[in-house]
């Protein structure tokens, strides 16, 4: 086996048993990377110089025999959201094309802290809107499993650079399903922990109250040690949950007894394609066969789920996204150019006796603030930010926010219900496999549509994993979403690993 | 103040709140430093940082809520304010907007020289929220150039609001001075309104009597940028009769116009029109998902209400009714600060005699401490040391205008008074000495004794000038009885 195949957990074993070496483990990655990452585009930037340099710091400390982290020599991926103190970090957004955060976020450090060998930031939807990784506008990303299709999004680089066996671990976010989704497309793992699991302290926010930042592997034991790594409370970020962090690696090999698994009778209905259907309903069968008792559940509202989560997401963004106005950092506009223009468009107004158009004018700082953002934010941004604008506008703010935040209390409350009378619930991640590049660009609620099964895990807090279940007739990675109460990923990732433990679909691998 | 309307005012007063650190990060508060040195990427906005509420603030803020009347709810939330300015990095500030941490409080406002009635000013609510940083603009060589010092974004502000309880600017005045005074006393904030640790807004319209049932009210008017309390003043009483004209000319009354906002300048002593804030219309508040609400109890509450020190309005009772001073001395005394009432209150005990204390502390310490621009933690005569002076006076050692000469001396020297009195030369004169000198001077004014025989008292006066001549150290009042029961004898 090739040291690109290997996953994380069987690196870290090679590694402490001195067969390998931390800096050879990092250039095969390398390699890799470089035969492949000009198809794939997963890649926003790649660190080898400074990926070397730690791999051999690794290696040197475990000569020595020092002390080393839970991931140890081992090669990790960063979705270029999370602030790398002296890295570039860009939000896959002209916005940021040159910003370097001073500070690191608290997941790189405990990547640091963990030994791991950090090689590069991969590609995003713009400020991780979107589902297919198309809004990024700083590169392409395409699916290992066929260059035509997307990877899905937002995390599409995340997932593709575990496809293509770039990497064994990658960093993803979720906010309505931007780990899951392009993890079910491109057949890896993807984790979205509970919210408040893993610090968001450093993460460039979407919307704050659906933001996580969880694991991408292509094994549950890898997702499971990944997680452990970067879990745990944060006093610099006040929504962090102050809970002890279990060892989900010790655990995820222990089966889950006496297992009762809901089928929602709203995901198996119009829309959901015939291929996934299949695959997800002989994942449950391979539960079944391992004992799992089947319930089929009603969630009530989670019908409504994707209009709250396109309420609520864009009125976070559209705050969030206003410190980005050319004063103090980011883009800004060519201010030469743009005051001459200003005084040209004052001149006309003079000529043409408008004084009522002269007062109205803006001025050279609201112009700036326009052309600025104009320019820096792409159109799908633009688009959240106008809607969230909007919602949050007076005189709309009790029709849509408000009302927004009721029916996610709804929600949260049909699962709470859900959870009495089974384990997890179970269903398809998205309502297709991978779609055409280009094909739903232009039609942005076809988009949205992506994040159905996946955004009430967000609205609720609750923590979902996706992992390969199975193939469409066209070849293409099915992936089987399940979703826990609150704080329960162990109980995801033990499920995980009892199904990777039946079937092989995991394994299976694009060819490059 | 006219007799042809009721001006009606109510006061935004911003507090800085005196924590060590920020509302929502660690970096310093400390006045002066150079620009942008205490930053961090929170109070910067930096993409990805976060806000950690400071518990401190929270305290101090709960503190005053307490001193202030106000009801303390159970549940209270952040809110972010969003509008762009430069000064602000993150777009937003974060404020509280419909549950603020207290509501509904009051504070009694009183004047010693009774020009208006003692009332009750409510107040709406107080707040807490991050300041803002300053933008300096700096017109050198011809070139506009702005630029932004960001040391004080995410200062810890309580925001008070009052309700238009007050009818002239001297009751504004009086509010501001009585707040003022009160957050002096909790030591929540320094008050500077120099370094704007404290930052007042009105709310001016005027109700114009007419025949009309119906009270006509003139359009409301903010008016901002005043820099003393003197400032809130004179701008008020500006700004009453200039709406009173505009009334006149225009008649727009409150459902004409909406409340715009004026800027007070001081050295033309006038209001002007100031332009708004960019799309200040809509804040598009809405509770900020990256901080959880606070949640106090009924028992923090309560041991806050319990650990509060006494406030100036229960100091003055206590003053007027315990010590048995005038409620205008009471006043003088508890406005100087809590240092000043200490003072009073030893000395009171120390001589025994409250009233002159309270007179010597109003009139001779205050004129020291303002001719010598001090304060009164730094007045250089101790209690001891003065109550010294003070007993000489009563034991009739000294006389009061002789005693003032030893203040002045005592001022700056360490030594006590007996000892300045006798470098001075200054002692009692005993009894038969006393005497002597009456009997003597009575002689020597047989026309005196004829007056004083007759009921003309006050031919006694020129008898003590010149018995002072003969002897200073006399007790002028003593020698007075002397002179009376003599003569009676004669
Ligand atoms: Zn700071």
């Amino acid at each position: 086996m090739a040291l690109y195949e290997a996953s994380a957990t069987q690196l870290l074993s090679q590694l402490e048993s001195g067969e390998v070496t931390s800096v050879e483990v990092t250039k095969a990655c390398l390699d890799r990377i470089r035969q492949h990452d000009g198809a794939v585009g997963a890649f926003l930037k790649v660190m080898d110089e400074k990926a070397l340099a730690q791999a051999a710091e690794v290696d040197r400390k475990r000569k020595a025999g020092e002390e080393l982290g839970l991931l140890a020599g081992v090669p990790v991926a960063v979705k270029d959201l999370l602030c790398t103190e002296g890295e570039v970090t860009t939000c896959a957004s002209k916005m940021l094309k040159d910003f370097v955060p001073p500070y690191s976020s608290t997941v790189i450090k405990k990547l640091q802290a963990a030994d791991a060998v950090i090689v590069g930031k991969t590609n995003m939807d713009e400020f991780a809107m979107g589902g297919s990784t198309e809004n990024s506008a700083l590169g392409k990303t395409r699916n290992p499993w066929n260059t035509d299709l997307v990877p899905g999004g937002s995390s599409g680089g995340a997932a593709a650079c575990l496809a293509a066996q770039m990497v064994p671990l990658s960093i993803g976010t979720d906010t309505g399903g931007s780990i899951r989704q392009p993890a079910s497309f491109c057949g890896v793992v993807g984790l979205k922990p509970t919210y408040g699991r893993v610090s968001r302290f450093g993460l460039i926010a979407f919307a704050s109250s659906l933001d996580q930042i969880g694991p991408m592997a292509r094994t549950a034991e890898d997702t499971a040690l990944f997680l452990e790594a970067m879990s745990g409370h944060d006093p610099q970020d006040s929504t962090s949950a102050n809970v002890p962090c279990p060892l989900f690696s010790k655990t995820v090999d222990q089966p889950l007894e006496g297992l009762r698994i809901g089928l929602v009778k709203e995901h198996f209905g119009e829309g959901l394609d015939g291929d996934v259907e299949k695959a997800v309903r002989e994942a449950v069968s391979v539960y079944e066969k391992l004992g799992a008792k089947v319930v089929d559940i009603s969630l009530p509202h989670n019908k409504y789920g994707i209009a709250t989560y396109y309420i609520i997401a864009p009125s976070e963004a559209s705050s969030n996204l206003a410190r980005f106005d050319g004063a103090h950092y980011g883009h800004r506009c060519d201010e030469a150019t743009m005051l001459e223009e200003l005084q040209k468009e004052k001149d006309a107004l003079v000529a043409a006796g408008d004084e009522l158009g002269v007062k109205r004018m803006d001025t050279p700082l609201i112009r700036m603030y326009r052309q600025s953002r104009a320019e820096g934010f792409g159109p799908e941004v633009k688009r959240r930010i106008m809607l969230g604008t909007y919602t949050l506008s007076a005189g709309y703010y009790d029709a849509f926010y408000l009302k927004a935040l009721k029916v996610r209390r709804l929600i949260r409350e049909d699962y709470d219900k859900a959870f009495k009378t089974v384990d997890l619930i179970v269903g398809p991640t998205a309502p297709n496999p991978a779609f055409a590049a280009g094909s739903k660009t232009n039609d942005p609620l076809a988009m949205y549509l992506e994040d159905l099964y996946t955004v009430t895990a967000n609205l609720a807090g609750i923590p979902a994993m996706s992992i390969p279940c199975g193939f469409t007739s066209g070849g293409l990675p099915v992936g089987l979403h399940m979703q826990a109460p609150a704080l329960e990923e162990d109980r995801l990732l033990r499920a995980a690993y009892m199904f990777q433990k039946e079937t092989d679909w995991h394994a299976k691998t694009p060819s490059l | 103040m006219s007799d042809n309307y009721d001006i009606i005012i109510g006061l935004e007063v911003h507090v800085q709140l005196a924590t060590k650190t920020k509302l929502f990060c660690r970096c310093s508060t400390k006045f002066g430093a150079s620009p942008n040195t205490q930053t961090c990427p929170v109070c910067l906005g930096m993409p990805g940082s976060l806000p950690v509420m400071n518990r401190e603030a929270f305290a101090l803020g709960l503190k005053t809520a307490c001193a202030l009347n106000l009801n303390v709810p159970r549940f209270t939330k952040w809110d972010r304010k969003n509008y762009y300015y430069p000064d602000l990095p993150k777009g937003y500030q974060i404020s509280q907007f419909d549950l603020p941490m207290s509501e509904d409080g009051y504070l009694w406002i009183s004047d010693p020289k009774e020009q208006f009635e003692a009332k009750k000013v409510g107040i709406i609510r107080a707040h807490l929220e991050e300041d803002a940083g300053k933008s300096m603009h700096d017109e050198a060589a011809g070139k506009a150039d702005t630029r932004i010092d960001l040391n004080r974004t995410g200062t810890p502000l309580l925001e008070i609001v009052s309700q238009p309880d007050m009818r002239s600017p001297l009751e504004a005045k009086a509010y501001l001075n009585e707040l003022k005074l009160i957050l002096t006393y909790l030591g929540v904030s320094d008050c500077n309104m120099q370094e704007g640790s404290l930052r007042v807004d009105a709310n001016v319209n005027l109700h114009i009597k007419s025949d009309d049932p119906h009270k006509i009210a003139t359009p409301i008017v903010e008016i901002k940028n005043m820099n003393s309390f003197r400032a809130v003043e004179r701008a008020l009483a500006y700004e009453a009769i200039r709406q009173y004209d505009e009334w006149q000319e225009t008649g727009k009354t409150i459902k004409d116009a909406p409340k715009t906002t004026r800027g007070w300048d001081d050295q033309a002593q006038v209001t002007r029109p100031q332009r708004e804030k960019e799309d200040s219309s809509d804040y598009r508040y809405f509770p900020d998902p990256d901080l959880a609400p606070v949640i106090t109890t009924e028992e923090e509450v309560e041991a806050v209400q319990q650990a509060l020190c006494e406030l100036p309005m229960a100091i003055r009772e206590r003053l007027h009714d315990g010590y048995g001073i005038p409620a205008y001395d009471a006043d003088v005394i508890v406005n100087q600060g809590i240092v000043a009432v200490t003072y009073f209150e030893d000395l009171a005990l120390k001589t025994g005699d409250a009233k002159m204390s309270s007179n010597w502390v109003q009139q001779d310490v205050l004129r020291v401490l303002k001719e010598r621009d001090l304060e009164f933690d730094q007045f250089p005569i101790t209690v001891e040391r003065l109550s010294g002076l003070l007993k000489a006076i009563m034991n009739k050692e000294i006389d009061t205008t002789r005693a003032k000469d030893v203040f002045t001396q005592m001022l700056d020297s360490e030594k006590d008074a007996p000892a300045i009195m006798q470098e001075m030369g200054i002692e009692k004169v005993d009894d038969s000495e006393l005497d002597n000198l009456v009997k003597e001077i009575l002689l020597a004014n047989p026309k005196a004794v004829e007056d004083l025989k007759n009921g003309v008292q006050k031919a006694v006066g020129a008898l003590i000038g010149q018995a002072k001549k003969k002897n200073p150290n006399i007790d002028p009042g003593t020698f007075r009885e002397k002179c009376l029961e003599l003569v009676k004898d004669m």
